[in-house]
């Protein structure tokens, strides 16, 4: 007996699929509310996200949950400006993204040009290097890494975030596959001729056409170390030093408090939107550029 | 120097190639350098601290095998890489195979507005993990969480997510697991059917074929590289698994440990608390080898399985020219 709805669930399906088969509206339409309603899922989180937000903690704890805004931003507002300092964490978040993915894009740009244009001895075990680098783990040489992260005294400092991960192997081989299939090398040839010294061909002439490159593969570094959790709270220390996922987990956990879910929403969304509203604005480059870097077999 | 000698022109030749590249090396130096120093050299010392007894500061001792056999006589390791397995099993299930219908169903034209879908389901990735975990752990209350509303109004039993004996933790850190990387696989995949040549789908369609059946017969043989690719991205992703459970639950990975991960177990004891350095070296190994191990075995069964396909279409052919 209680398996019956399942049951009829399930025959409801078969149904449904027999029933498509047959006509074109049937399927349509389930085609529809199943891509709609699961698009509806993806952003239900963000929207509660939103919404929680601009409420107290009190009114949240009701039944049934708040589902549309309500009046409190300001109060969570400064119950958040007194747990934590957001201003700083968001300076530093910004700080370590930016200064993190201008180095990725500067060296991993260099190597898959050098890679792809050049053709120099011991090009292509060093290209199977690079390659083999990305199947290693990083996971086994955790604990070392952290001692050298101690001896550089990169303890609490934004270096420890900034420098090691600056020339990644994901990267290379992605700006190598964009210049094989966007850059001529006669392009080069010709500036080479006209005496324009290497470094500047590559500045003014290569780096240009990899603009889309530059922008697909910059947006994911920088979402990747804005978001991440993990090396940060190893290495940060001072509340000063937090960046913004450090602090929001400083609030979950913060005993002298209690939670304060209103406020912790708002530090959530402060740390989402950003990114979000940025992905959006450049969405249509962004997945175009990524799906054109084309991983062609 | 002794490139420098009339007596090797072979080497000499190199050399003098070597010398007209060198903006090449100059180009490809930083990963190397910064790999010397960030990768190699810690996952080497990794290894030889994994046999030591170590807190970080004293001197080391050898012990040998000793840390790997205390490894797995803890039973709370042994839970840790039984969760671990079972999240990243379960969850490559909607992540894949969703993430594959997806991309399939967003790349022809059977959709309008492909691209809002794909922008849609894509959102995730961009996401704060400590933010969006923190978003969940409401929705997943018990008296007050959107979640349970939901089921109530369906008439359906309530769930106690996080609390009770802890036996939906795991469901719960996948679920979000699902959420968040759904849309990031369905881009690889999307990235890779482009890189299909159209022609095929075409004339399949011409020839009648339906969606369906462009699917499992052309699209998915021909993704196979691919689908092995993110296989093994994710198989690492899943083996160190971290910030979602963390904060989901707590450090332990809440009640009976339901929630904790390999990965925590190895922070828990190294640099985060417990200052048992050579254990934690000998877990990353662990884990390593594990990681290592499925990539193989995936290799293996992907290639072993086009294999068998290549004999499959010779023996038909030959059937067909011989009737």
């Amino acid at each position: 007996m209680r398996y019956l709805p399942l049951l009829l669930v399930a025959l409801a399906l078969l149904g449904l699929a027999w029933l498509s088969r047959r006509s074109r509206l049937v399927s349509q339409t389930l085609l529809y509310g199943f891509l709609g309603l699961l698009a509806l899922t993806m952003l239900l989180p963000f929207f509660w996200m939103f919404v929680l937000s601009t409420h107290l903690t009190a009114d949240i704890y009701t039944n049934p949950p708040p589902f549309w805004f309500g009046s409190n931003l300001a109060a969570n507002y400064r119950a958040m400006n007194e747990a934590v300092n957001v201003g700083r964490s968001f300076f530093n978040s910004l700080l370590v993204a930016t200064a993190h993915t201008s180095l990725v894009l500067l060296f991993c740009s260099m190597g898959g040009y050098a890679f792809s244009v050049y053709d120099f001895p011991g090009k292509r075990t060093l290209f199977a290097i690079v390659l083999a680098t990305m199947m290693i783990p990083g996971i086994a040489g955790i604990i070392p890494w952290f001692f050298l992260i101690t001896k550089l005294g990169w303890i609490n400092n934004f270096l420890a975030l900034i420098i090691p991960g600056a020339a990644n192997a994901f990267g290379i081989f992605w700006m190598r596959q964009y210049c094989q299939n966007n850059v001529p090398v006669s392009l080069m040839e010709a500036a080479k001729i006209d005496g324009c010294p290497e470094w500047r061909i590559f500045f003014r002439v290569v780096a240009p056409i990899l603009l889309p490159a530059y922008s697909a593969l910059g947006i994911m570094q920088f979402v990747n170390v804005w978001n991440d959790f993990m090396v940060p709270m190893l290495v940060l220390r001072d509340a000063n030093m937090r960046t913004l996922p450090i602090m929001l987990s400083y609030m979950r956990g913060d005993p002298t408090r209690g939670t304060n879910l209103g406020a912790m929403m708002l530090a959530s969304t402060l740390t989402v939107l950003p990114l979000l509203i940025a992905f959006l604005s450049a969405s249509k480059y962004f997945m175009s550029g990524l799906t054109a870097g084309a991983i062609k077999e | 120097m002794t490139a420098q000698t009339g007596n090797a022109p072979r080497r000499h030749s190199l050399w003098k190639e070597i010398k007209r590249n060198r903006v090449a090396y100059a180009y490809i130096s930083p990963f190397f350098i910064l790999f010397l120093i960030f990768g190699l050299f810690p996952i080497v010392s990794g290894l030889y601290i994994s046999f030591f007894r170590w807190d970080g500061v004293g001197a080391m001792r050898w012990r040998g095998i000793d840390n790997y056999t205390r490894l797995f006589t803890d039973p709370t390791f042994i839970k840790a890489l039984s969760n671990t397995f079972i999240i990243g099993i379960i969850a490559h299930i909607p992540i894949l195979g969703g993430g594959l219908v997806l991309a399939h169903l967003l790349n022809g034209t059977y959709v309008k507005g492909q691209n809002l879908f794909r922008t849609i389901y894509f959102l995730p990735m961009v996401t704060s993990a400590v933010a969006i975990t923190i978003v969940f752990s409401s929705m997943f209350g018990y008296n007050f969480g959107l979640i349970n509303y939901f089921l109530g109004l369906l008439g359906l039993q309530r769930v106690d997510w996080l609390g009770g004996v802890g036996e939906n933790i795991k469901t719960a850190i996948i679920i979000m697991f699902s959420w968040k990387w759904i849309g990031w696989n369905m881009v690889i995949y999307l990235a890779g059917m482009q890189g299909i040549s159209n022609d095929i789908f075409e004339a399949a369609t011409i020839d009648g074929a339906r969606p369906s059946q462009v699917f499992f017969r052309i699209t998915l043989p021909l993704l196979k590289p691919i689908i092995l690719f993110t296989l093994i991205q994710s198989s690492i992703g899943m083996m160190s698994l971290y910030t979602e459970p963390v904060i989901l639950t707590d450090q332990m990975g809440g009640t009976r440990n339901m929630g904790l991960t390999v990965m925590m177990y190895l922070l828990n004891k190294a640099p985060r608390g417990n200052n048992i350095y050579g254990l934690a070296s000998a877990a990353a190994y662990v884990i390593t080898i594990i990681v290592i191990i499925i990539s193989l075995l995936l290799n293996r069964a992907f290639h072993e399985r086009s294999h068998l396909e290549r004999e499959e279409k010779r023996r038909r052919g030959r059937k067909r020219r011989y009737a």
